[in-house]
């Protein structure tokens, strides 16, 4: 944190001067880890087993908060009598179908409600993962029971609590030290300490990057910290939750205003020709009726009045059928497959760089040389680019410029200064800017290239029948300046939505299902309340208090803390005076407090839903969790996740060591792609150490934001490798030699930094050495600095609920040395492949 | 050695003397008539920094058309007016002499980038979105309407805004184009 978001960090030390206490568990000694009062290092993807074994270790010594967890989550709820575990079933829970390799997920549903199965129980659960449906469940859950029998005392031995605590059970600091490489006495160390800090009086925070989700389990690593976090209480509180640091300025606001190919706008999926027959259809397979997720007619309807305005009426279903239909995975990787096979015609890359920020970029370069054409958008002449006439492949003779008919359009983009809106910052914080001056020469916004864009494809068009949602698209901004530049307020206030009367709205409550409203995201309604722009708020931070609510909007409804509802005990009072942060009060017969809270604002603690009560009304006063259809935090999934209910260690993609837990190595569910252009590397002695990548703090992802700056270039001029001195010396290898790391799918060289910060790992009784590279280096890229690409070094191997790649943990070999040239690195290659 | 002259009241002198090297020695009329540039500046703009997500305050200064200085707006809670490496030189990522600013065109199976003006690159990629939409249209795969094409693809997102996000997926779901990716995949 200390490195990738190191001003965020001053929060944690702020947190450290006030008593705090800090561990840092990561691969790599870091500034972080010097700043810590503990530093664990580990080895790159078991990280399910040392959270696992907290969960067993608040499990097995009834250190769970009892209150919290009976009344806020489902540790009582009765599980299906046809369940299966991994401990039963050596790996697989039950439902596994080798043919698909999906799970179907009928018998992890709740007991007794076979005869009222929701979303993914109805049609099993290979169309909804096949297309990375648990993506949908960024804003609203999976579809469950809302009232399902329960147990709270908590012993049916077929209760969530129970079942958790048999498949953690082996999850043992033994077992932390065995494959983890974290010493018993390290681990006891930090299990005192995360529930010693949990409870009434105290909160616990985790916050973890991309070192947890670019792994083939990456979001069951993050189902584990929540279930931890559940357990402990830390959910909805101040002080707690599971902390996401998002790596780029608007990365959270891309998800919820997704340019993605399996969501809409506020995390409702794209339609599924397989799954979706019309509107009524497609929003009874979309999730349960209960809780707030239970108004998605008015998410979705309102969407479609957005975009097709008129011409969207009952009638026809609000053009539901305008929206194009999925048919599978159309991720990232796939479509470059697309592009290799030629189907793919025309790419448009939008201030990304895939030729060296995505994993395995032959095959993206072996895909953009396929293309018919190719429009790149950025600040400078960025890899992806110029890869026809300096991609690596020219030079191994793989690719010839000549033979290249692709077509490039390279135009210049805008620079944040030189355009006004939002970035929707980690915390789900949107923030204003303000345009500072035009840009300069030809470079435009993306908003002016895609609205101008539109407005041209819109005169070509015919009156086909094909052509007719995009006629009737709502597409008509007000135009600002020389450039005639569309107006980013008035596409804010079509996000935020209008009412019947045309006024911006102020809550998504507000939201109809009947037509009369129209909004481009429903988790984005109230941003433009009383027709301002909340998000440009800049009340300064000395004028208001720790909440600072006035300094911009958060989604939603500028709530800062989700779920904090469960801030306050089931009656509704805070947990402790020192952690009140909402609470009901009984005398206005209202919700208040420091946030805006995560409830009803007037339903009291006691509320019981009457029976057959839909939407928000089937929540209990008690319940905090108001996406969630049964309103409780789950500890076990009964439907939502492609891999299983709970987590389960399972051993990276490509990994040096043996999964001894069980005899499944690898997630079953996992996404792979068998094909010549994605080599894996096999296992066994070739590829002996475990290799993981990250970021500098002097650097920002594949470079073309801080190669070309002369500051930047000059604190962190070359590609290295990190690496520990016994490995350095069994290699020969001084500080500043050159070495060769080798996957199947690559050979890189960099410089060699001999250092104590990657400590080799005594796992499974041998010694395991841990790689490190940073991967901010290319060829060009307007780079006054360059190096070879260490994502080529990347599996292309896939999380099945997100499609994330593995970035974070593989295997590799290191030789001393620079790396051959042309045909001799294709040759070496080839010894690894085949030999 | 003089003792009032130009000589010892030069700086080096001072501070080999003894005084505070970092205050009053380093002090000379030159430094004591220089102004920050922020001071100069005709407006300043309140924004955000493009970096990673934590989303610090910036504050850009202009004067005569030019960005002159980007600094840590200390108003904002998440920031106080800090900026790290990456923000702290992000006026270079505005102003660097390697920034493109016109539009180049490489031709199939060309060998050089050639000049093109912007509005004939805009008509240019109007008509091949046009070309290759239908040209690759899918009313129906596997026997269902799908309504799609499959042959234009969009990767990018996470560094822009949300309403330029919003107008491409807007734009690109009505095109029928569904393999629209960005860095959260990533």
């Amino acid at each position: 944190m200390a490195e990738c978001h190191p001003v965020g960090f001053q929060w944690v030390m702020e947190a450290k001067a006030r008593g705090a206490r800090i561990f840092h568990v990561d691969p790599r000694f870091t500034r972080t880890s010097a700043l810590a009062d503990r530093y664990l290092p580990i080895r790159a993807g078991s990280d399910i087993v040392l959270l696992g074994a907290l969960i067993n270790h608040v499990l097995q010594n009834g250190l769970d908060f009892r209150e919290y967890v009976l009344a806020y989550t489902n540790a009582a709820t009765i599980v299906s009598a046809d369940f299966r575990d991994t401990e039963d079933l050596d790996g697989l829970f039950s439902g596994w179908d080798p043919e698909t390799a999906t799970y179907d997920p009928r018998s992890w549903a709740y007991a007794g409600t076979d005869e009222q199965p929701q979303g993914e129980h109805v049609e099993g659960g290979r169309r909804h993962a096949e297309a990375a449906g648990p993506e949908s469940y960024g804003a609203g859950g999976a579809g469950a029971h809302p009232s399902p029998r329960t147990d709270p005392t908590l012993d049916h031995p077929r209760c969530v609590y129970q079942i958790l605590k048999r498949h953690f059970a082996r999850y043992t600091p033994e077992l932390v030290e065995r494959l983890c490489g974290i010493p018993s006495a390290a681990f006891a160390e930090l299990a005192e300490a995360v529930t010693a800090n949990s409870g009434r009086e105290r909160t616990t925070a985790w916050v973890y990057s991309v070192g947890w989700t670019q792994h083939t389990v990456g979001a069951q690593y993050i189902r584990t910290a929540s279930i931890l976090q559940l357990l402990l209480g830390n959910m909805g509180r101040p002080g707690g939750g599971i902390m996401a640091l998002r790596g780029h300025a608007s990365i959270q606001g891309s998800t919820d205003i997704p340019t993605l190919f399996n969501i809409l706008p506020g995390y409702l999926a794209m339609p599924h020709a397989h799954r979706h027959d019309d509107l009524n259809h497609y929003l009874e397979l979309e999730g349960g009726e209960t809780g707030f997720w239970g108004n998605r007619r008015s998410y979705l309807v309102s969407l479609l009045k957005a975009w097709w305005g008129e011409a969207a009426t009952e009638d026809n279903d609000y053009c539901f059928g305008h929206l194009p239909r999925m048919t599978g995975d159309h991720g990232h990787y796939t479509t470059v497959m697309g592009q290799i096979d030629g189907t793919v015609k025309g790419y448009f890359v939008i201030g990304e760089n895939p030729a060296v920020g995505s994993s395995g970029g032959r095959a993206q370069r072996l895909g953009l040389a396929n293309l018919d054409w190719l429009v790149v958008r950025d600040l400078t002449l960025v890899e992806t680019a110029t890869f026809w006439r300096d991609g690596p492949e020219l030079e191994t003779g793989e690719m010839r410029t000549e033979d290249i008919g692709t077509e490039v359009f390279f135009l210049p983009a805008a620079s944040h200064v030189e355009k006004e809106g939002t970035f929707t910052n980690t915390q789900r914080l949107l923030q204003w800017r303000e345009k500072a001056l035009d840009p300069p020469g030809d470079c435009r916004s993306d908003l002016w290239f895609y609205y101008h864009l539109g407005k041209l494809v819109r005169r070509r068009l015919s009156d086909d029948e094909i052509d007719r949602p995009v006629r009737e698209l709502t597409w008509d901004y007000p135009e600002h300046g020389a450039h005639r530049e569309p107006s980013a307020e008035a596409v804010l206030r079509e996000i935020n939505g209008v009412g019947p009367d045309g006024r911006a709205l102020s809550s998504s409550t507000q939201l109809r299902a009947d037509g009369s409203t129209a909004c481009g995201c429903w988790i984005y309604c109230g941003v433009y309340a009383d027709e301002v722009n909340q998000a440009a708020r800049r009340r300064p931070r000395g004028e208001q208090d720790f909440v600072a609510p006035e300094w911009g909007w958060a989604w939603p409804a500028n709530r800062r803390i989700l779920y904090n509802r469960a801030s306050a005990d089931p009656e509704g009072r805070p947990w402790s005076e020192r952690k009140a942060y909402v609470w009901w009060d009984a005398e206005r017969g209202e919700w208040t407090g420091h946030d805006v809270p995560d409830c009803e604002i007037g339903k009291p603690p006691d509320y019981l839903p009457p029976e057959g009560a839909r939407a928000q009304d089937a929540l209990a006063g008690t319940d905090p969790f108001i996406m969630q259809s049964d309103g409780k935090g789950w500890l076990y999934a009964p439907s939502g996740m492609a891999d299983g209910p709970m987590p389960a260690h399972y051993e990276p993609h490509e990994s040096p060591v043996a999964n001894i837990l069980y005899g499944q190595r690898a997630n079953p569910a996992r996404r792979t792609f068998d094909r010549p252009e994605s080599p894996y590397n096999r296992p066994g002695p070739l590829f002996p150490h475990v290799l993981t990548t990250y970021r500098l703090t002097e650097h920002h992802t594949a470079g073309g934001m801080s190669r070309p700056l002369a500051y930047l270039a000059e604190l962190q001029p070359e590609l290295f490798c990190e690496m520990d001195p016994r490995l350095a010396a069994r290699l020969g290898l001084g500080n500043g030699d050159w070495a060769t790391i080798v996957t199947s799918r690559t050979v890189l060289e960099a410089r060699v930094l001999v250092t104590g910060r990657m400590r080799p790992l005594r796992v499974e009784g041998r010694v395991i050495h841990q790689i490190g590279l940073p991967y901010h280096w290319g060829w060009g890229g307007g780079g006054l600095v360059t190096g070879d690409v260490v994502n080529d070094l990347m599996p292309l191997v896939l999380d099945p609920n997100v499609y994330i790649q593995e970035g974070k943990a593989m295997t590799c070999d290191v030789r001393p040395g620079r790396r051959p040239r042309g045909r001799a690195m294709l040759d070496l290659l080839e010894t690894y492949r085949h030999g | 050695m003089p003792g009032s002259g130009w000589l010892a009241r030069w700086p080096v002198i001072r501070q080999l003397k003894g005084e505070d090297p970092r205050g009053s020695a380093a002090r000379s009329a030159r430094t004591d008539a220089l102004r920050p540039r922020t001071e100069r500046a005709d407006t300043v703009a309140r924004s955000v920094c493009p970096y990673c997500a934590v989303g610090c305050g910036q504050l850009v200064y202009v004067q005569d058309g030019r960005v002159t200085q980007i600094e840590g707006d200390p108003d904002s809670p998440i920031s106080r007016g800090r900026l790290c490496p990456k923000g702290s030189a992000s006026k270079q990522l505005v102003t660097h002499p390697g920034r493109q600013t016109r539009v180049l065109h490489r031709r199939p199976y060309g060998t050089e980038w050639e000049p093109l003006d912007l509005d004939t690159a805009m008509e240019m990629i109007a008509d091949r979105v046009v070309r290759t939409r239908r040209e690759t249209w899918e009313q129906t795969c596997e026997g269902k309407v799908v309504r799609r094409t499959m042959g234009i693809a969009g990767l990018g997102g996470a560094t822009l805004d949300n309403e330029e996000n919003y107008l491409m997926k807007k734009l690109y779901t009505a095109l029928g184009a569904i393999q629209i990716e960005n860095q959260a995949r990533i």
